[in-house]
């Protein structure tokens, strides 16, 4: 027992002795389809303010946006969408000006590379060949990117030949998942996943038609009970600014209108 | 390898197991001595947790720490953080979820108590705290020690409840299992991998350690 209390007071007095003045830091709630981009937008970010240490969590948007009207600790929120960002300016958690759009998304079909799915023959249509036997995309109720999706498949008269085989991701990273893994046949992803370390060079895929589905506009917001909201405008300046823009524009977003 | 989400689950656990050890005891006490005829209320409602589904009790427990609830804004208003997303809200929905692995070992281990030692110590005049450090407490301790193990156990394996109360914040909510959920959707199968595995071994190490214990003949009990 005494040993045990020794080592307690001397693991806190090396943590006095070494850890320094703690460093700044923002946490960050984000749309799951900026998983691979704000990575490297993150480590750019490192580079030019080594003082500020930024957390990501990554999820569906409409989660979020219930976690950060329930008080969930967050400083920033990147969303998939712009209406969930100016729902929480509404709702006073944030102030209005604070809203910003910083990209806008684009939605690809993709199949992993030996699959048997017609994409480049049939296009869109290849989501009606027998061999796609499961589909899968985020889950319209809260995920934007699956909101779109879902909508694409409206416009193009395709949603009720494929109803009964579509599976649903609690986010569009889960969607991806599912496919990789091949429990499901095709995907209906974010550009950005498709172009994400994982899945570039593993498989094949088409862009669904912008004209298709209502643009994804992605909108962020600083909250207004960030605790260091200097190091949090600092990082959405930099997402905003011309690297950001250019690490985002490498994921195949294109420029927020 | 996610050792923050790690060191967060194993903290998590161990403050559970210890708030839990403490309330436990005189719980599992009660119910295994008491006569009173609504003791099957109590029994059906410390057992609730076994086959509640998780999202069930994340729900209430969101609903119970949020702005809106006398309890949230309770808390809001000592600390100026709300309890749910935090660190303290996990360790609160984590007590009530491993409540039953530590109060029902407990219990068995009292009831098995033979009544005649406890008697014979009344009779010696010992006082009804005593008889219980100095008789139960060392008769039960296999019992105790089953049911420690269990409640960290059970917390260490924790997810549904934790995702819904405590969000996915590194360094404060994000615990080991949540972590492992996190790298496979990220693709991350050699990051997940190796927390899983991890995760594997310290269950597998704190279960084997105990049956072994359990199989020791003689174990000096640290009270008596």
């Amino acid at each position: 027992m005494i040993r045990a209390r020794f080592l307690l007071v001397l693991l806190a007095a090396a943590g006095l002795a070494f850890g320094g003045t703690p460093p700044r830091r923002v946490t960050v709630a984000a749309a799951a389809d900026l998983q691979y981009a704000l990575a490297d937008v993150e480590a750019a970010f490192a580079r030019v303010r080594p003082d500020i240490a930024v957390s990501t969590s990554y999820g569906s948007s409409g989660n979020f946006y219930a976690q950060i009207v329930n008080g969930a600790p967050y400083d920033v929120f990147l969303s998939a969408d712009e209406a969930y960002p100016r729902k929480l300016a509404q709702a006073g958690l944030a102030p209005t000006a604070s809203v910003f759009r910083y990209s806008r998304g684009r939605l690809v079909l993709w199949v992993p590379r030996g699959s048997p799915v017609p994409l480049e023959r049939l296009g869109m249509k290849a989501l009606l060949d027998p061999s796609a036997k499961r589909i899968a995309l985020a889950n319209p109720r809260h995920a934007p990117y699956g909101r779109a999706a879902e909508a694409a498949l409206a416009n193009l008269g395709l949603l009720d030949a494929v109803k009964s085989r579509l599976v649903y991701g609690e986010n569009i990273a889960q969607a991806a998942q599912f496919v990789q893994s091949g429990a499901a046949q095709v995907g209906i992803l974010a550009l950005a996943l498709a172009r994400g370390p994982a899945l570039a060079g593993a498989g094949r895929s088409f862009e669904v038609p912008l004209a298709s589905y209502p643009p994804l506009e992605q909108a962020g917001v600083l909250l207004a009970r960030a605790e260091d909201p200097a190091a949090a405008r600092a990082f959405c300046d930099f997402l905003r600014g011309p690297e950001g823009a250019a690490i985002l524009r490498r994921y195949g977003f294109s420029a927020a209108r | 390898m996610d050792w923050e989400a790690l060191g967060l689950s194993l903290r998590l656990a161990g403050l559970t197991t210890l708030v839990l050890l403490l309330l436990g005891l005189p719980l599992a006490w009660w119910l295994a001595t008491t006569r009173r005829r609504w003791k099957f209320l109590v029994e059906a409602l410390v057992a609730m947790p076994l086959v509640l589904p998780p999202t069930v009790l994340g729900f209430y427990l969101l609903l119970a720490m949020g702005s809106r609830s006398p309890l949230g804004r309770g808390y809001i208003a000592l600390t100026g953080h709300p309890l749910a997303f935090s660190f303290e809200g996990l360790l609160l929905a984590s007590i009530l979820y491993s409540l039953p692995f530590t109060v029902q070992p407990f219990a068995a281990a009292f009831a098995a108590v033979d009544r005649g030692l406890l008697e014979a110590s009344w009779c010696l005049g010992a006082s009804r705290l005593r008889t219980f450090l100095r008789v139960a407490l060392p008769l039960s301790w296999t019992g105790i020690l089953t049911g420690m193990v269990l409640s960290f156990a059970h917390t260490l394996g924790e997810f549904g409840v934790v995702l819904m109360v405590g969000g996915d914040l590194p360094g404060r909510t994000r615990t080991a299992s949540i972590a492992v959920f996190d790298q496979v959707q990220a693709l991350d199968y050699a990051a997940a991998g190796r927390t899983a595995l991890l995760l594997l071994g310290v269950s597998f190490g704190v279960l084997a350690l105990t049956y072994g214990l359990r199989h020791a003949r003689r174990l000096p009990w640290p009270l008596s």
